[in-house]
C-alpha cells in the first residue's frame, strides 16, 4: 500500500462572520480577509505537519493547490513540492495535483517537476488535474476549453520529459518554436502520473485510458465501487487488468483520544458548510462549457437554486456512508478495513484535518494516525492483496506498458 | 425557444439550414422588401419576437441563429468573433443579395460592426442596438459569467415585466440550458478580452455605410459610453438614446425600436 498525508491547508485565520454574510467563499470573497501574519504561521504550522507525517510513517505526502480561497492556502503545489524535496528525506511528493489548463506555459511546468524531481532525488508523483469551475475564472482560462487544454498540456509534458529535445510543438491552445528544457525528470520513463477526480467520468474514462492510476476524492464507496467499474472497463478496452495498483482513494480521517472529541474535531471538515472545496458559488464553480455536458440540467438548476447542489451531502450523511471518518485507531481501523475490502485501493491518502482543528490536536492526529491506525492499516492490505504501484512495478502509462506476447503459432 | 408564447400575427416565417463559409447555418425568413439581416444577442433569440415581425412588415427579414446559438451545429473550430462575421459575409454572398442592411442587437452589434469593417461600402445601412465590441473607458461590460443565466438576462431588461412577458417569471428549465449552451458558445468566441476587439475602434474608421447606433438609457449590461464610442468611431453615424429601455430595447420597447430602424433603413 501506498499511504498518504494530506491537508487542504485551511486559512482559518480569517474573520468566519464575514465569510459567512458574503456567502460563497470562494473566488470573490476579498482578501482584504487575508492576514499574511496569520497565513505565514500556518505555513509554518504545515510545515511542521509534513515534517511529523513523515517521521511517523506515512510513505507520501499529497499536495494540492487551490486560488481566491480560504479553503486552501496553497496555490502553487510546485511550491511546497520545491520546499519538501529538500527538506524530507523518504516520503513521496504526490502532486494532486497541478491544474493543466490554467497554465499557459506547459513547458515551464514540465521544467518546475523535473526541478523537483531531481532535487528530491526521484520521489516526484505529479498528478494532472483540469482545476475547479471558479479557478477557470481566478485564472482567466477559458472553462470551454478546459478538457481540451487538459489533454494537450498533458501530452506536451509528457513529450517535454521524454522526447530529446529540441522540438517544435503546434497545437491547437499551445504552440512553442523551441521545446528544450535544461531539465529532465530523474525517474525514467517520466515520474508516475496519477490523477484524482470527484465526479466527470471523462476524467475516468481517459485515466483508464491512460493507465494512470485514478484516485476517488472522498467519495462515498457504492459512488467509488461505480468508478472502478467503469475504470475496469475502459481498462479492459485498452488491453490490460486493472487492479489495487490503479486504485487511490482520499479519506477524510480524524483520530483523537476519545471518539467524542475525534467527532467534534471531524465537523471542521464540514467548515465551508458542505463542499469541501470550499463554500462554492453555484454559477462560479460551473462556468458554462466547463462541466461534463451530461451534468447540465443538474448544474442549471442549481445555479438558478431550483435544484440542490449535486455535490453536496450532510455531515451526518458522510459519517454514515464513510465519507469522513472519526474515532479512535480502535473505532477507524475496522472502518478502514471495510474501505479497503470493499473497494480495493491500494493508494490511500488521510485527509486529517480541517477547518480550525488547533495545531496541537492536528499532530495529536497525524501521530496517532502513523504510529497506531497505518500499521494495521498496513497488515489488512497485505491480507488483501494490495500492492501500491510501487509495490507492483506497474507501467507508468499504457505507452510505457510492455505489450503483451504475441501467441505462438 | 418554442415555450415562449407569441402572438398571432399577419407575417409567414420559414426556416432554412443551408451550409456556408464551414458553418450549417439555420436562417429564419419573413416578409418581403429590401433584404434586412438581424443578428441576434448572445443569450440567443425566441423564433419570434414583435420586434421582427414589425420590421418583415417593410422588409424581408433574415434571422440567422449564430453558429452554435439554439440548437444550431456548433462549429467546434470557431474561435472568435470576426470568424461569425465572415461567415455572415458568406451568408449574404450565399443568397445573393444585394441593398441588405444588418440590425445587429447587443453582440449581434459587435458582429455587424465587425461585417461592415471588412466590407466597408457593402452594406445598405448598419444599425447597432446596445452593441458589444468596444472597450467601455470608464466602466466594464457585465460580465455573465459571475451571474446567473436568470440574473443576466434581467440585467438586461429595465422593466421587469418585458422579462416576465417574453421568457416567463420563471423560465422553463430547458430555456435554461439552451441559455447555458449559448453561453458555452459565447465563451468559444468571446472569453478573453471579454466583448470587445480592441482593433475594431481604429477599423470602424474605414466604414462607409451609414450608421444607427442606439441605446437604451438604462442598459446595465454595455454601458451607454460605449455607444458614444461607436458614435465617435463610425465616420456617418448618429446616436438614439431610448429613455426607460435596457440592454434587450428588441424585447423591451419592439415598437419604438422598428420606427427607428425602419425610418434609418428604408432611406434609399
Amino acid at each position: 500500500m501506498h499511504l498518504m498525508y494530506f491537508s487542504e491547508q485551511p486559512m482559518s485565520a480569517y474573520p468566519v462572520d464575514e465569510g459567512k454574510e458574503f456567502g460563497a467563499t470562494a473566488l470573490m470573497f476579498s482578501n482584504r480577509y487575508f492576514d499574511p501574519v496569520e497565513g505565514s504561521r500556518l505555513y509554518q504550522e504545515y510545515l511542521e505537519h509534513y515534517r511529523l507525517a513523515e517521521e511517523v510513517g506515512f510513505d507520501g505526502i499529497m499536495l494540492n493547490e487551490h486560488h481566491n480561497a480560504p479553503f486552501c492556502m496553497q496555490a502553487k503545489c510546485n511550491i511546497f513540492a520545491s520546499i519538501l524535496a529538500a527538506m524530507t528525506k523518504r516520503v513521496k511528493l504526490v502532486l494532486l495535483g497541478n491544474p493543466l489548463p490554467l497554465a499557459d506555459n506547459p513547458v515551464r511546468l514540465a521544467e518546475e517537476l523535473s526541478m523537483i524531481d531531481m532535487i528530491s532525488k526521484g520521489r516526484l508523483v505529479s498528478g494532472f488535474v483540469r482545476g475547479g469551475g471558479q479557478e477557470q475564472l481566478a485564472a482567466g482560462v477559458n472553462p470551454a476549453y478546459n478538457r481540451e487544454r487538459f489533454e494537450e498540456a498533458h501530452e506536451l509534458i509528457v513529450r517535454a520529459w521524454t522526447q530529446t529535445g529540441p522540438f517544435r510543438f503546434e497545437g491547437t491552445h499551445y504552440q512553442h518554436r523551441v521545446v528544450n528544457p535544461w531539465a529532465v525528470p530523474l525517474q525514467k520513463p517520466h515520474p508516475r502520473i496519477w490523477i484524482p477526480g470527484v465526479l466527470s467520468k471523462e476524467t475516468i474514462i481517459w485515466s483508464a485510458r491512460q493507465r494512470y492510476p485514478y484516485i476517488a476524492l472522498s467519495t462515498a464507496i457504492d459512488a467509488t465501487k461505480k468508478i472502478w467499474e467503469l475504470y475496469d472497463s475502459v481498462a479492459a478496452e485498452a488491453g490490460y487488468t486493472a487492479g489495487p495498483e490503479n486504485r487511490g482513494y482520499l479519506q477524510r480521517c480524524h483520530v483523537a483520544d476519545t471518539e467524542e472529541k475525534a467527532m467534534a474535531n471531524a465537523r471542521h471538515f464540514m467548515w465551508m458548510q458542505g463542499e469541501f472545496t470550499g463554500l462554492a458559488h453555484p454559477v462560479w464553480s460551473t462556468p458554462s462549457g466547463y462541466f461534463s455536458p451530461s451534468y447540465r440540467k443538474a448544474f442549471v438548476e442549481f445555479a438558478v437554486g431550483r435544484g440542490a447542489n449535486p455535490r453536496a451531502a450532510t455531515f451526518e450523511d458522510q459519517i454514515r456512508n464513510q465519507q469522513i471518518i472519526a474515532g479512535t485507531p480502535k473505532t477507524v481501523i475496522p472502518k478502514l478495513r471495510r474501505l479497503l475490502e470493499e473497494t480495493r485501493p491500494s493508494i490511500v491518502g488521510f485527509w486529517a484535518s480541517d477547518g480550525f482543528v488547533s495545531n496541537e490536536d492536528s499532530k495529536k492526529c497525524i501521530r496517532m494516525l502513523g504510529l497506531e491506525v497505518l500499521p494495521a492499516v498496513r497488515e489488512i492490505g497485505k491480507e488483501l492483496g494490495l500492492l501500491s504501484p510501487f509495490e507492483a512495478n506497474a507501467p507508468v502509462s499504457i505507452a510505457h506498458s510492455t505489450p503483451p506476447a504475441p501467441a505462438m503459432a | 425557444m418554442s415555450a415562449l408564447a407569441t402572438s398571432a400575427t399577419d407575417v409567414a416565417w420559414t426556416t432554412d439550414e443551408m451550409r456556408v463559409a464551414g458553418s450549417l447555418l439555420r436562417v429564419r425568413k419573413g416578409g418581403a422588401g429590401d433584404p434586412v439581416l438581424v443578428l441576434h444577442h448572445e443569450i440567443g433569440s425566441p423564433e419570434r419576437l414583435p420586434f421582427y415581425d414589425a420590421l418583415a412588415r417593410r422588409f424581408t427579414v433574415y434571422v440567422p441563429s449564430h453558429p452554435g446559438y439554439d440548437g444550431s451545429e456548433r462549429p467546434g473550430w470557431m474561435r472568435n468573433v470576426r470568424d461569425v462575421a465572415v461567415t455572415y459575409q458568406a451568408l449574404i454572398a450565399a443568397l445573393n443579395l444585394s441593398k441588405v442592411s444588418v440590425i445587429g442587437l447587443g453582440f449581434g452589434g459587435w458582429i455587424a460592426a465587425e461585417m461592415a469593417t471588412m466590407a466597408p461600402r457593402g452594406l445598405h445601412r448598419v444599425v447597432l442596438v446596445g452593441a458589444m465590441g468596444i472597450k467601455p473607458a470608464q466602466s466594464d461590460i457585465l460580465d455573465e459569467a459571475l451571474v446567473s443565466y436568470i440574473d443576466y438576462v434581467r440585467a438586461g431588461f429595465e422593466k421587469q415585466e418585458a422579462f416576465d412577458q417574453v421568457f416567463g417569471a420563471e423560465p422553463p428549465t430547458p430555456l435554461l440550458e439552451q441559455w447555458d449552451l449559448n453561453r458555452e458558445m459565447t465563451f468559444r468566441i468571446a472569453w478573453k478580452p471579454y466583448m470587445y476587439n480592441p482593433t475594431l475602434p481604429h477599423l470602424l474608421a474605414g466604414v462607409k455605410s451609414p450608421s444607427l447606433v442606439v441605446w437604451g438609457r438604462r442598459d446595465r449590461i454595455v454601458p451607454l459610453e460605449c455607444g458614444e464610442a461607436y458614435a465617435r468611431a463610425l465616420p456617418q453615424s448618429r446616436l438614439a438614446v431610448i429613455e426607460d429601455a435596457g440592454h434587450f430595447i428588441d424585447m423591451e420597447q419592439p415598437e419604438a425600436l422598428a420606427k427607428l430602424v425602419i425610418e434609418f433603413a428604408a432611406q434609399p
